[in-house]
């Protein structure tokens, strides 16, 4: 039976929370089509919307980083956008997990489902919204003909799967939270604020190893540092811009690989705590909302 | 194997005044006293059984803690202590359409909700007929529901929670929404749930419908099971946890209360209490004294047990449903079984209103002059009555067998059983009469006359 998950069910017998979602996959796949159709249901634009983003971002960036301080990195649209979509898709992706068992209180106070559904579906529907933008990109690098990094784009796919665990362990983590206290989405506004500022997105990581020298691998304590920059390196593609300033570590894919691969660790185990405390709690969803 | 097994449930709510609700609460008020939890136990220690195929009614008044222990069986709460087991497919009907989204048409909620239910995307397709055609929206299912009306809004959700083909049911008050057409729909398919071996337990406050559609009944009081079993006497035993402390007052105007047990010598009703009406092994409060027994009451004490009645059945004749619309005949089929050969017995039967017990209608073999011959062993005798006039309501059914005298009671049934009646006749009162009305303008008079 599809629900067997359903048939031993209470303190006694545990149920693996990973079995259980997976049994709801397709009700996962439903609940992310809702998320995208009630978005843009009523709007005009449709789709497009989900554009205006990144372009809004390009526009503005270019002109304050490109034009005022003239920051000195050839084809910066495309560094930019790079990195940006990476970003956007972590920064929606857990801003949307947060609040969504609060979101969906109606049911989850009269229906029994894996209630980690809910935050996995917010990351499911930030993750769409990345593929469209990435399509953009992509049509605007086959268009202009520019040359990315071919032996670098399985680690930026590698990048990816990282970086969505990664956004989803904390989204798990965040959405119980919120249960309780309600402010939490407040705080993470101003907290990925920070974040974004502190990941060499809109500046080159190249800057920050001129700065910190010898203890530029303390920036690459931010997680999502090592994925922007495995991103930038397979399609941006450039290491030194053409004044000789250092735009992006020269470092072989070993060094690539390393760094990826120690945040895909962190993403692992953070994703396990995250379901482990989520399981814990989630009993008292129901009465706490 | 059980259907469901409840084993020792507790669940117990905590109430924390001045609690940080916000991290920013959390983090200005730390170390500051905050004045200890209340806890507030809504179950305690409830145990009991479903086995496969059963209908099981969950009574008790407000905040008995019935809907939370339908919420621990559903899954949607966690008890803080004892273990819940369901076997097979679940779906609760706590809130017909939780989950439409308002902007999203009949259409895409039909499946969103299917899915959340535990419907495949083929599994829908298959049933999306079925679903549109039983909520009767086939014009409007590409609407946004946010158009629609309340009575819409929960046709579609029912008509979907149907179709999710549930081994077990779980219904909380639901079956009361809609009119009266569509709660007629609803019940038809409850039943052929239960004719189909599905297992349903229902919350109610309808005693009237838990008695009619329910095997067995579960009565909850301030947490605790206070009975389980026979859906009759289990909403006895409620009728009286309900009413207990006016009870008590009585009980307190009287020196010295008799409680005998159930057993009583009933050739002696002076001194037998109402424990007959509890249920079995249950320690009823203190009887009344026993000036409180009606007339019904005091025949059941009274009966001597030569003729047995051994099963009733109330119901529209050739339906297996035990509710009938006005103007439908209805069926009293009383079984009985005789001990000893007996030749004077006569049969009875009187039809109550159950808003306010009052009878509407009795009548006996005697008066109806129907020729008994001498019974013995077992047998059936059927009431036809040929069209109920009644309109809505649920009418209880008193059952006796007497001698021709009436001065023997073999065996009395006081409104144990019931029927309900469904109307589409709009009037109110009792009684359904067929009104037509004529208006008429006369030529100089300007006035117009209603009759009815």
């Amino acid at each position: 039976m599809r629900v067997a998950a359903l048939n031993q069910r209470g303190p006694g017998q545990p149920v693996g929370i990973v079995a259980e979602l997976w049994n709801h996959r397709e009700l996962l796949v439903t609940l992310i089509r809702k998320d995208l159709k009630v978005r843009y249901r009523g709007s005009s634009l449709g789709f497009f919307w989900s554009m205006l983003n990144p372009a809004l971002y390009l526009g503005v960036f270019y002109v304050v980083f490109q034009l005022i301080l003239e920051n000195g990195i050839p084809l910066f649209a495309i560094y930019l956008l790079s990195g940006l979509l990476v970003w956007n898709l972590f920064s929606s992706s857990i801003s949307g997990a947060a609040g969504s068992i609060v979101d969906n209180q109606a049911l989850v106070k009269k229906i029994y489902l894996p209630r980690a559904i809910f935050p996995l579906a917010a990351v499911g529907s930030a993750f769409v919204h990345f593929v469209l933008q990435l399509g953009v990109l992509v049509t605007i690098l086959v268009v202009t003909g520019y040359r990315v990094a071919w032996s670098y784009l399985w680690l930026a796919a590698l990048g990816l799967v990282v970086i969505v665990v990664l956004a989803a362990a904390i989204g798990v983590l965040l959405a119980a939270v919120n249960v309780r206290n309600r402010d939490v989405k407040h705080f993470l506004e101003l907290v990925l604020l920070a974040w974004f500022w502190m990941t060499p997105i809109v500046y080159p990581f190249g800057l920050v190893q001129e700065n910190l020298g010898d203890r530029s691998s303390l920036a690459l304590l931010n997680p999502v540092s090592s994925v922007v920059l495995v991103f930038q390196r397979a399609i941006y593609a450039r290491t030194t811009a053409p004044n000789g300033d250092s735009i992006l570590p020269v470092e072989g894919q070993l060094w690539f690989l390393r760094n990826v691969g120690a945040v895909g660790l962190l993403a692992v185990v953070l994703l396990f705590l995250a379901f482990r405390y989520f399981r814990s709690v989630e009993g008292d969803f129901a009465e706490a909302l | 194997m059980s259907a469901i097994s409840v084993e020792a449930v507790s669940k117990r709510f905590r109430l924390q005044r001045g609690a940080p609700r916000t991290l920013k609460d959390r983090l200005v008020l730390r170390g500051q006293k905050v004045a200890p939890p209340e806890d507030f136990w809504a179950l305690r220690e409830v145990s009991f059984e479903v086995a496969q195929g059963e209908t099981v009614g969950l009574i008790g008044h407000n905040g008995s803690g019935k809907s939370t222990l339908l919420k621990c069986v559903g899954g949607i709460l966690t008890p803080t202590t004892g273990s819940v087991r369901v076997n097979g497919r679940l779906a609760s009907l706590l809130e017909l359409g939780a989950g439409f989204h308002p902007d999203l048409t009949g259409r895409e909620n039909v499946f969103l909700n299917g899915s959340i239910l535990g419907l495949s995307r083929r599994e829908v397709e298959r049933r999306f007929d079925d679903i549109v055609s039983f909520a009767e929206l086939e014009d409007f299912i590409d609407s946004p529901v946010k158009f629609y009306s309340s009575g819409m809004y929960v046709r579609l959700g029912f008509a979907v929670a149907v179709n999710v083909e549930p081994d077990v049911l779980l219904v909380d008050e639901v079956l009361s929404v809609g009119d009266e057409a569509f709660q007629r729909k609803c019940l038809d398919k409850v039943q052929s749930f239960q004719r189909q071996g599905r297992t349903i337990v229902l919350v109610s406050h309808a005693v009237d419908l838990v008695q009619s559609i329910c095997d067995r009944a579960v009565v909850l009081d301030h947490g605790r099971l206070v009975a389980d079993g026979d859906a009759a006497e289990a909403v006895t035993t409620y009728r009286r946890v309900l009413y207990e402390p006016q009870m008590r007052m009585v009980d307190a105007g009287d020196p010295a209360p008799v409680s005998d047990p159930a057993g009583a010598e009933p050739s002696d009703p002076a001194e037998s209490s109402a424990d007959a009406m509890t249920a079995d092994g249950e320690d009823g409060p203190p009887a009344e004294a026993p000036s409180d027994l009606t007339m019904g009451e005091r025949h059941e004490q009274a009966r001597t047990g030569g003729v047995q009645i051994v099963d009733v059945w109330c119901g529209p004749s050739h339906h297996n449903t035990t509710y009938v619309e006005s103007g439908d005949e209805l069926d009293v089929v009383v079984t009985y079984d005789a001990a000893e050969a007996i030749g004077d017995a006569m049969f009875g039967i009187a039809i109550a209103d159950g808003r306010d017990g009052k009878e509407v209608y009795g009548v006996n073999t005697g008066l109806l002059e129907v020729e008994m011959p001498v019974i013995e062993g077992r047998g059936t005798v059927t009431f036809h009555l040929g069209s109920v006039p009644l309109l809505a309501g649920s009418y209880p059914v008193t059952i006796g067998i007497t001698s021709q005298d009436e001065g023997t009671i073999y065996d009395w049934r006081e409104q144990r059983h019931r029927f309900e009646v469904l109307a589409r006749n709009p009037g109110v009162g009792m009684v359904a009469f067929d009104v037509e009305v004529t208006v008429e303008a006369e030529q100089h008079q300007e006035t117009t006359h209603g009759s009815a």
